[in-house]
């Protein structure tokens, strides 16, 4: 990397950190607590910048998948694929904070509500997305396939929120958000998801830098065996 | 066109003509799909009004299931010998390939499922002359093998494959098997057309949207 | 209208800078080589020395990572479908249905390729490889030469004007060796370029107008028989292997 990159790196990750800390004070100290559900309604804080940004990591393999197979340059699958595994892992928390709220709001730790059955749909499909790169030794094979499944997966996306949403209002179930959102916490909810859209750069920048050094040092070897 | 209309049957026909000589998939698979359903009823309490309620989802968890069977061999017959690299010698588009196969694996789950389907009715004292089930069952079909028939070509591809296939193949379909299951009680509980409507259009999206994709990137699952 | 465009080009295969990587290993590099028109050119090299690389890229199997290969003059990456409908591709594994007949396998496969006078062509090949009487047994249950010999039926039921030979005798025992090598002798017409690969040193030789010794993705060395002292080929072989497999 050189220097510039360098200095943007490390201006995205200050950037990051700041805006991580702000986020963690504005969530536990300065926003009021919520009149209806307690403090554990601070955690609806946490988790809607997660879903979000799991859906923008998925858009984002999505692109890259499409990028791979019209240019063939790598570089689209490796990003994909860093992409893919920060989605994944923000969309388990999203499973994970949202089961928890739930069995404070609601006393059951898991519904069938649309958005939480749409939401594990989604965690499957890539799951099983990274289930085949990890199972796919060939490189070339491997981005080809895994871009395939990148395209198949997201356009299932909007067809599977239709169809839970329609599920699920044949079978009532739950209100999600009770008492509405004043200003100051539509004001923290804001700084979070721009926190979390920063970490979500930074996570995706080092993954696919991570990838990138790998593949050059087993280029390397690969040269020094000839 | 008409070249690839008869490249397309040619090898419809060629999984057909296999079928009948060997019977391997299709009457194997009929019997998991009837052992399902039977098994179902030890899972419930065999009592009519719980089982008016569960019986749409047995069935369409026999077909799901029976389909995964069936959608692993799609493929499997064309690995061994490298007969697939034989039909990718021929001077055709590859996605003829996929809808010759597609045909073909349409044409193996829904024979599965007509002859599955009354047997189910009976066992459930169910009216036998259903039409609308029918449709749902064409709409159905046709999304889980449009998507299925592009996985088998994927996972013949990747170690642990039959393993892979549903893995890939289940959370894909999820609407379909939504939307079949919702539309098929609608059609037991004898409501009019108009209530299913919703489910049979999400049903049609489903599998314009599938067939179209999957016609565009089949070419990217089996070059080379 | 494709005879005229193809008599332009005086070269059934040309192969320029040809590179093909798997991933990080690279199967062939920079291969160059130019076969004309009904030449026969025998590719030799030890296991894993990229032959069968070699012939999948020129078949259109696999695509070239990097570089040109031209068909009868037509790219086989800007046109794969035109180029297919010249070439053809015997390997050890046959294409084959077991469970079909060999005349059902032959109509299937020249369906496939559009040919014309389907019935009238299909005897001729069967013919050609000399299992007129097997033609409604199922190949299953044919032995693993006569198998071979459907494959070279069903590789020349569209009369491609160039054929390609994956070490077609792997597996095969000595007498169905022989077997084959007449039938490929049959299937010889003075106008049909052959691209072969074998393991078999001394038939491989004699067959030959060229060979070509290719080793860890590279042509090592090329001769015409002519110049070749094949007497001593396999030292030669031996020489620039390092190996005398």
């Amino acid at each position: 990397m050189d220097a510039k990159g360098a200095l943007k790196h490390y201006a995205l990750v200050g950037l990051g950190f700041a805006l991580m800390v702000a986020a963690l004070y504005m969530v536990f100290i300065y926003v009021p607590t919520d009149k209806n559900t307690g403090a554990v309604q601070r955690i609806f804080y946490f988790h809607v910048p997660l879903a979000w940004i799991g859906f923008l990591a998925f858009f984002v393999v999505f692109v890259c998948s499409i990028l791979y197979l019209t240019k063939r340059d790598v570089r689209w699958d490796t990003i994909a694929s860093a992409s893919a595994e920060v989605g994944v892992v923000f969309t388990s928390l999203v499973l994970i904070t949202g089961s928890v709220w739930a069995k404070a709001a609601w006393g059951i730790w898991w519904t069938w509500d649309a958005r939480l059955t749409a939401t594990l749909v989604l965690w499957f499909t890539y799951v099983a997305y990274l289930l085949v790169r990890h199972y796919v030794t060939e490189d070339s094979q491997r981005a080809r396939l895994s871009a395939v499944l990148g395209i198949v997966g997201f356009i299932d996306v909007p067809v599977v929120a239709l169809a839970v949403m329609l599920w699920r209002t044949q079978h009532p179930g739950a209100i999600i958000f009770e008492g509405g959102l004043v200003p100051s916490m539509l004001f923290t909810l804001i700084v979070c998801i721009v926190a979390f859209t920063v970490l979500y750069f930074v996570l995706v920048a080092q993954s696919t830098r991570l990838k990138n050094m790998e593949a050059d040092i087993r280029n390397i070897k690969d040269i020094r065996m000839d | 066109m008409r070249g690839s209309l008869s490249k397309v049957l040619a090898i419809f026909w060629k999984d057909i003509l296999l079928e009948i000589r060997t019977k391997e998939s299709v009457t194997a698979i009929l019997v998991f799909a009837l052992l399902v359903l039977v098994i179902f009823n030890f899972a419930f309490e065999p009592e009519t009004a719980t089982m008016n309620l569960v019986a749409p989802g047995i069935l369409w968890v026999a077909f799901t299931f029976a389909g995964v069977l069936g959608l692993n061999r799609v493929f499997a017959i064309e690995r061994e010998n490298s007969r697939l690299a034989g039909l990718l010698l021929c001077p055709i588009d590859p996605m003829l390939i996929y809808w010759g196969k597609l045909l073909g694996s349409f044409t193996f789950m829904f024979a599965i499922e007509i002859i599955v389907t009354p047997i189910f009715l009976v066992l459930l004292n169910l009216p036998l002359f259903l039409p609308r089930l029918l449709l749902i069952i064409v709409l159905a079909t046709l999304g889980f093998t449009s998507v299925g028939t592009l996985f088998s070509a994927l996972a013949n591809n990747i170690r642990a494959r039959d393993i892979m296939l549903p893995i890939l193949f289940l959370p894909i379909v999820v609407p379909v098997i939504i939307a079949a299951v919702e539309a098929t009680a609608l059609v037991l509980q004898s409501s009019p057309w108009g209530d299913m409507m919703t489910w049979l259009q999400i049903m049609i999206a489903f599998d314009i949207i599938y067939l179209v994709v999957a016609t565009l990137v089949f070419q990217y699952v089996v070059e080379g | 209208m494709d005879e005229t465009e193809s008599a332009l080009t005086a070269w059934a295969i040309e192969v320029e800078a040809l590179s093909k990587s798997f991933g990080r290993n690279r199967a062939l590099s920079n291969i160059d080589l130019k076969i004309g028109r009904g030449e026969h050119v025998i590719v030799f090299g030890p296991n894993g020395a990229g032959k069968t690389t070699l012939v999948k890229v020129l078949s259109t199997l696999s695509k070239p990572s990097s570089g040109t290969v031209r068909v009868d003059g037509e790219d086989i990456r800007s046109d794969p479908v035109k180029v297919r409908r010249r070439i053809s591709l015997v390997s050890h594994d046959t294409f084959l249905y077991d469970n079909l007949t060999v005349y059902e396998n032959l109509r299937f496969y020249g369906k496939m390729h559009d040919v014309p006078d389907l019935e009238e062509n299909v005897r001729e090949v069967i013919a050609r490889v000399r299992l007129e009487p097997r033609l409604h047994d199922r190949v299953g249950i044919l032995s693993h030469g006569m198998q071979q010999r459907v494959s070279i039926a069903r590789a020349i039921i569209h009369n491609p004007s160039i054929l390609f030979l994956d070490e077609p005798e792997a597996g095969l025992d000595p007498q169905a060796v022989v077997m084959l090598r007449d039938v490929l002798e049959s299937v010889n017409t003075p106008e049909r370029t052959i691209v072969m690969t074998t393991h078999n040193l001394r038939q491989g030789v004699e067959m030959g107008d060229r060979v070509v010794i290719l080793d860890r993705g590279k042509i090592v060395y090329q001769a015409s028989r002519d110049d070749i002292d094949t007497v001593n080929f396999y030292e030669i072989y031996q020489s620039y292997t390092g190996t005398g497999e």
